[in-house]
């Protein structure tokens, strides 16, 4: 079985921590490091010997082999740019930025459905890390709303981030309905500068319906924190769900609250920016069950 | 314009921004009625408030399970405001993270006129979008440089820069803890006056929890801030605000103009509002603890309810997330503050 043939563009911190992760994966090898200006991040690439360049993505499309799998890590603009010619190439993308070219997935709710994609987005690093708590409630019961709050060191907010942060609350919400199954959802992003930086915390509160099987969705929502543990060490409950009765202004649903702590891997990233981690070690899942299905078909 | 905001002389009037509807909502939990509303700019109009911010508490888009869901929606509330004032301009506040520009969009539609960007001290540059669009749809700017005890003077006029360039017009100092003493408000108004008082104006926001809010309001005004935010009856969060009718009468004592008729802002205090409070707001055990440790004013109903909830007390939940420098937002975090406590009260008892 040869492994899948990866290639990262963004040489950035998130490319670096991607490749440390992507590294550990058995049935991935990843040969290219892609910038546009040469960079501390081509250099470190370079010696861990991949073929690195700064003359961008017209200068990984000149490799052979071509890779089998590109990672995006640069911006939605950039993206968006590159994008087509990607697909041109037949080469899949898994794109950690804004752009939202493909269906956005979250490993452990919807890949499967998406394995043959071409071109997949990871959503945000808020949907990563809520997603999956929202689609282990609506398995349940029905969600009529669900709400998060990530909070985040700030720190950890890049200027991408910064600029268009109505980005990340609408996308974040879109994804709550269609990937996470709740009919509509709000998201709310905290940066906080406190020293030394905090954790990424995230709240996740659902609508449920009166008389919901409390114990039902407690177990669902371990038996998915057990899921993303999987790929994110670092993502745990703070608490059990705490349950709340139904109110009127509520429009009479009772509510689940679920408080979570993602601590980073560390891996280039700091600890504490447990949402820069989730995106990189969500993508690497992706790569890693698409280089599966991949050599079982081939 | 610089000399006028120099910190000479008291001839030059001061704007009361009344934030009754807005900083009120958080100690109304959220349930203005729309006659509520209504009532309360017609008497804040007919007395000559120039500004009168109506908006949920935590800004547009603020109505969630976070933060408490409002009775009305915040649009509506705000076509009401702006059909009853005759003079006033309305204001709506946003937060960036919770609030969008598509919100300021539909506010703007139901006549809004004021945007009030709100940001952590520290985090001024997610504002800029929404301070382009706020200019884009011709709206007086305002920045809101929240918890500005936390970070030095400097840095706060580091980040009024940004928000100045960025399209405001004017930045406030917002005390959200009701912490800053009286030389830690006026060094940062004097910082704020230094960096950008020859582009734009300095606001000054109080809160009562360390009772300093007038005063602050009044040393903020003499160091150069033209915009000075108050509340009827100090309807806020925490202790409250600093109360629109004491500055309209401590200004006017002092000879400076702002525009409000006392007697008529001490009518509506005395018969509009009051009829209508839940409780008046109070410098109490967990408010004073606010003031004192350091806490956005806003989490204390929601630190009651945990409390209530959980079985700790208030203040101590406070304390604890002082210790953690929650900003403001993190109210989740007060649930999972109380939910700590719990848990280590629990080891305690089994370590007995």
């Amino acid at each position: 079985m040869t492994a899948t043939l990866a290639a990262i563009v963004g040489p950035g911190n998130i490319g670096t921590d991607l490749l440390a992760k992507l590294r550990r994966l058995d049935g991935i090898d990843v040969g290219y490091m892609v910038g546009v200006v040469e960079s501390d991040g081509l250099a470190r690439a370079r010696k861990l010997g991949l073929a690195a360049s700064a003359e961008g993505v017209d200068w990984l499309l000149r490799q052979d082999p071509l890779p089998d799998i590109v990672f995006e890590a640069t911006s939605a603009r950039a993206h968006l740019a590159n994008a087509p010619r990607y697909a041109e190439a037949g080469i899949k993308a898994i794109d950690l930025t804004p752009a939202h070219v493909g269906p956005m997935v979250c490993p452990s709710v919807n890949l499967p459905e998406h394995l043959d994609a071409p071109n997949v987005s990871m959503i945000s690093c808020g949907g990563q890390a809520t997603i999956p708590i929202v689609h282990a409630v609506a398995r349940v019961v029905p969600v009529p709303y669900a709400e998060i709050v990530a909070s985040v060191a700030s720190r950890s907010a890049g200027p991408g981030t910064r600029a268009n942060i109505d980005e990340f609350t609408h996308t974040t919400a879109g994804a709550l309905e269609s990937v996470g199954g709740a009919a509509r959802g709000k998201a709310i992003i905290i940066l906080n500068p406190v020293e030394p930086p905090m954790i990424m915390r995230d709240t996740i509160f659902c609508a449920i319906p009166d008389g919901a099987d409390t114990d039902a969705i407690a177990a669902s929502v371990h038996a998915m924190v057990e899921e993303v543990q999987q790929y994110v060490p670092g993502y745990a409950l703070r608490a059990e769900p705490q349950f709340d009765p139904p109110q009127a202004s509520w429009q009479g649903n009772g509510r689940v609250a679920v408080f979570l702590e993602v601590r980073g891997n560390g891996d280039y990233l700091p600890e504490y920016a447990g949402n820069l981690d989730i995106m990189t070690a969500a993508a690497a899942r992706v790569g890693e069950l698409v280089a599966k299905a991949t050599a079982v078909t081939s | 314009m610089s000399g006028e905001n120099g910190a000479g002389g008291t001839s030059r009037p001061v704007r009361i921004t009344d934030t009754t509807l807005r900083d009120g909502s958080h100690a109304m939990s959220h349930q203005f009625t729309e006659e509520q509303v209504r009532a309360t700019v017609h008497a804040l109009d007919a007395a000559g408030v120039e500004v009168i911010e109506v908006t949920h508490g935590d800004g547009l888009g603020g109505s969630s399970f976070n933060y408490g869901f409002s009775l009305t929606d915040d649009i509506q509330l705000i076509s009401a405001a702006v059909q009853e004032a005759t003079r006033a301009k309305i204001a709506v506040l946003l937060l960036p993270g919770l609030g969008t520009v598509e919100d300021l969009r539909r506010a703007r539609e139901a006549g809004a006129s004021v945007a009030r960007i709100a940001t952590h001290c520290t985090e001024a540059d997610v504002s800029i979008q929404h301070f382009g669009i706020a200019r884009d749809l011709g709206m007086e700017t305002v920045g809101f440089l929240m918890m500005a005890h936390r970070t030095s003077p400097a840095e706060l006029a580091r980040q009024a820069r940004i928000m100045v360039d960025a399209g405001a017009q004017c930045v406030y100092c917002v005390d959200s803890a009701g912490a800053l003493l009286i030389g830690d408000a006026q060094e940062r108004i004097l910082a704020l006056i230094a960096e950008i008082g020859g582009e734009a104006q300095v606001g000054f926001h109080g809160h009562q929890n360390l009772a300093l809010g007038v005063a602050n309001s009044v040393l903020a005004f003499q160091n150069g801030a033209l915009q000075i935010d108050g509340s009827l009856c100090g309807l806020g969060a925490g202790a409250g605000n600093a109360p629109t009718e004491v500055l309209a009468a401590t200004f006017d004592r002092l000879g400076i103009e702002t525009g409000v008729d006392v007697h008529a802002a001490l009518a509506a205090a005395d018969e509009i509002v009051k009829p209508f409070l839940p409780r008046l707001p109070w410098t109490d055990r967990s408010s004073i603890v606010q003031g004192y440790a350091g806490v956005y004013s806003s989490f204390l109903l929601h630190a009651e309810h945990a409390a209530e909830r959980y079985g700790i007390p208030v203040h101590d939940i406070l304390q604890r997330v002082a210790e953690h420098g929650y900003v403001g937002g993190q109210e989740d975090m007060l649930i999972d503050v109380a939910l700590q406590l719990v848990r280590e009260r629990e080891a305690a008892g089994a370590a007995v």
